[in-house]
């Protein structure tokens, strides 16, 4: 067993790409649920959006990466908009199923054969690298040390990623310190109440689904920037595990969903190189290595089980300001 | 505010009168309406929650509704408010015209809500509930939210005034707690001071006194008057009859959906049509107090009341056997 190499895999995870896309789309679901108190069952869907968008728009019609990223946000925000205006009248539990049921549906128009052409079916998409490597201004070579030593292009998809994650969390900051803040956790609390006090609550529902949607779709981007879209990602246990480094992290937060996703993927990179070494090493003779790939989403159930009943707000959460079982 | 009144020893304010045109009738006209009301229906399946042919809400005055429970008072609040739709119907507030305008838009005219189950916003604290209630607020848009410098003057004078009002509500000491940790009674004062940062003309209370600890309740009735001091209309839903006495001048009272009676209090307890319609709901907790089945202070109108209600035993029992 070379702990070594455990070790550096898992210090590597902690800004890699997919951390830093959960991180944002973790951003999106503080703004939703934690904030707003929308439970969006279907963020798997805006991160598709934008990572296809991104690619789709580079690939067929010849974009720049900024484009595609333009693309892919104004995609999330048309599908906010779609989402919501029917279902933002209704009452929290509606959302839930209507976005998961959505998220469904984007994800087997992106899969479907019939549009092959543009998104590559079930083989998804690769190569739409060029555009954005062009802008990188770090020259050739290696840099780093210890895990955390890339190339010019791992380091500039993982500096664009933070600058864009530490943007979203000062936006959130922003926002959710001023008035429009005050009102969007009014909602939350009783959106009646709201109403009554002369604010246009079905208008506030939107602006904050749309916000976080786009977030997600920079999670989605990013996530697919060094590597490939792959259709296979964006299911619905993604939303789940997104919600799993949120609540880790604490929901009405805004540095707990990225500390959230940090941890999230340390423990996910250190057990699927852990657990492996020990079953090769017959400390676990129980089982193959194959189903202790499995045992890793097990754990991970039980862990949002656990955080749920026995530490709702999270790690950074103040426990007076939420426990969403109320 | 002056400080003239102490919670202690209530001074007995004058009533406002002369708020009607000609013979009091259900749906009478008033000198100065603020709300006008015509053909309001709402059902929900087969029932009739509300059913009114006319009714006018006098400007500048208190106006009680009362009724026995299930008489449809909550739910034409929530339809003159916007909060529910109805079957048929018009009215106006101030001269604009209501019908299918959203609650939002109604409240943001200046006719304001309070709700029968308290709707204080427990997570927020008791300031940020009361600076929610402010009207106008240019932070309130997302992005001139982002650029403070745009909005901390006017933040700054709406706390001023939050503080002001929590401080007249003897809330200014829980300011910085979440709204979650007051009491009942507290809540309904939040509930009600933090409708009152919107600047109303038209303050709607839905049971304003249900659960308030009866220690607070003098100096809530203080509040209420004050309101029209300071040139609000107010329109409450009460059960209380001494205090529905006390502090109306005009009373409406609905009954299966209708206006049956309205008048000043001390006409209005003494109505026929009002005591059939307490008499028709059994629930009633004052017809409870009245009948002596449950203990209780017995005020000048409910001993009137009471007597009427001997005189009336025969009368309900011819009703029972009617089937009615
Ligand atoms: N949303 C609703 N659905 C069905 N029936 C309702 C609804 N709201 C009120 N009602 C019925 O309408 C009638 C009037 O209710 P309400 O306005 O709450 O009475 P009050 O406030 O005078 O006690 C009652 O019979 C009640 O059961
Ligand atoms: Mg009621």
């Amino acid at each position: 067993m070379d702990i070594l190499q455990i070790l550096s895999n898992t210090g590597s995870s902690l800004i890699a790409p997919a951390t830093i896309g959960y991180a944002l789309a973790a951003l999106g679901l503080a703004m939703h649920f934690g904030f707003t108190g929308l439970l969006n069952m279907g963020m798997a869907a805006f991160m598709a959006i934008g990572a296809y968008g991104y690619a789709i728009s580079i690939l067929t019609f010849g974009f720049p990466w900024w484009g595609g990223m333009l693309v892919g946000i104004g995609g999330s925000l048309v599908f906010a908009l779609i989402l919501g205006i029917p279902t933002l009248r209704l009452r929290g539990d509606y959302l839930a199923i209507v976005t998961i049921a959505a998220a469904e549906v984007v994800r087997l128009l992106f899969l479907t054969t019939t549009f092959d052409k543009y998104t590559g079916s079930a083989d998804g998409l690769s190569g739409y690298h060029a555009s954005f490597r062009s802008f990188n201004p770090i020259p050739d070579g290696t840099y780093g040390f210890g895990p955390w030593e890339y190339n010019a292009n791992g380091w500039w998809v993982r500096i664009f990623g933070i600058a864009v994650l530490a943007l979203a969390a000062f936006i959130l900051w922003a926002v959710m310190r001023s008035p429009w803040g005050r009102v969007i956790k009014g909602i939350r609390e009783d959106e009646d109440a709201v109403r009554a006090l002369g604010k246009n609550v079905f208008s506030y529902k939107l602006q904050s689904l749309m916000l976080g949607g786009v977030f997600g779709a920079m999670g989605g981007i990013i996530y697919a920037l060094p590597a490939s879209v792959n259709p296979g990602v964006y299911v619905t246990s993604l939303t789940f595990f997104v919600y799993t480094a949120l609540l880790l992290g604490g929901a009405a937060t805004i540095f707990g969903p990225i500390i959230g996703s940090v941890i999230f993927w340390g423990v996910q990179t250190l057990l699927s190189n852990l657990l492996p070494a020990l079953v090769n090493i017959g400390v676990l003779p129980f089982m193959t290595t194959t189903q202790s790939q499995t045992v890793r989403f097990i754990l991970v159930g039980v862990a949002l089980m656990l955080l749920v009943i026995y530490r709702p707000q999270g790690i950074l959460g103040n426990k007076k300001e939420l426990t969403f079982v109320k | 505010m002056s400080s003239k009144d102490s919670p202690a020893a209530p001074v007995e304010r004058e009533k406002t009168t002369g708020l009607h045109k000609g013979d009091i009738v259900p749906g009478v006209a008033k000198v100065d309406p603020i709300i006008i009301a015509d053909g309001i229906r709402r059902t929900f399946g087969g029932l009739t929650a509300v059913n009114v042919d006319h009714v006018e809400i006098p400007r500048n005055a208190i106006t009680a509704l009362i009724g026995p429970n299930g008489a449809g008072k909550t739910t034409l609040f929530n339809l003159l408010t916007g909060f529910d739709k109805p079957d048929a119907g018009k009215w106006t507030f101030d001269g604009h015209s209501l019908a299918g305008m959203g609650a939002h838009k109604v409240a943001r005219l200046g006719q304001v809500r309070t709700f029968q189950l308290t709707k204080a916003l427990g997570l927020l604290t008791v300031l940020e509930n009361m600076k929610l209630g402010a009207k106008d607020q240019i932070g309130e848009n997302i992005f001139r939210g982002m650029i403070p410098s745009l909005w901390r003057k006017q933040e700054a004078e709406i706390e001023e005034r939050a503080i002001v009002l929590l401080k007249k509500f003897k809330l200014d000491a829980k300011s910085s707690d979440f709204a979650a940790s007051l009491s009942g009674g507290q809540r309904k004062l939040l509930e009600m001071a933090r409708a009152l940062m919107s600047q109303p003309t038209l303050v709607m209370l839905d049971e304003p006194m249900a659960g308030v600890n009866p220690a607070l309740t003098q100096s809530l009735l203080d509040h209420i008057l004050d309101l029209k001091d300071e040139g609000m209309t107010v329109l409450f839903v009460e059960h209380d009859m001494h205090m529905v006495r006390h502090i109306a001048d005009w009373v409406i009272v609905m009954a299966e959906g209708q206006v049956v009676a309205e008048g000043p209090p001390d006409q209005v307890m003494k109505n026929q049509a009002v005591i059939d319609a307490y008499l028709g709901s059994h629930q009633d907790v004052d017809l409870g107090v009245v009948t002596g089945r449950i203990e209780g202070e017995l005020n000048t109108a409910a001993i009137d009341l009471a007597e009427e209600v001997k005189e009336l035993d025969a009368n309900i029992a011819k009703r029972k056997e009617t089937g009615k």
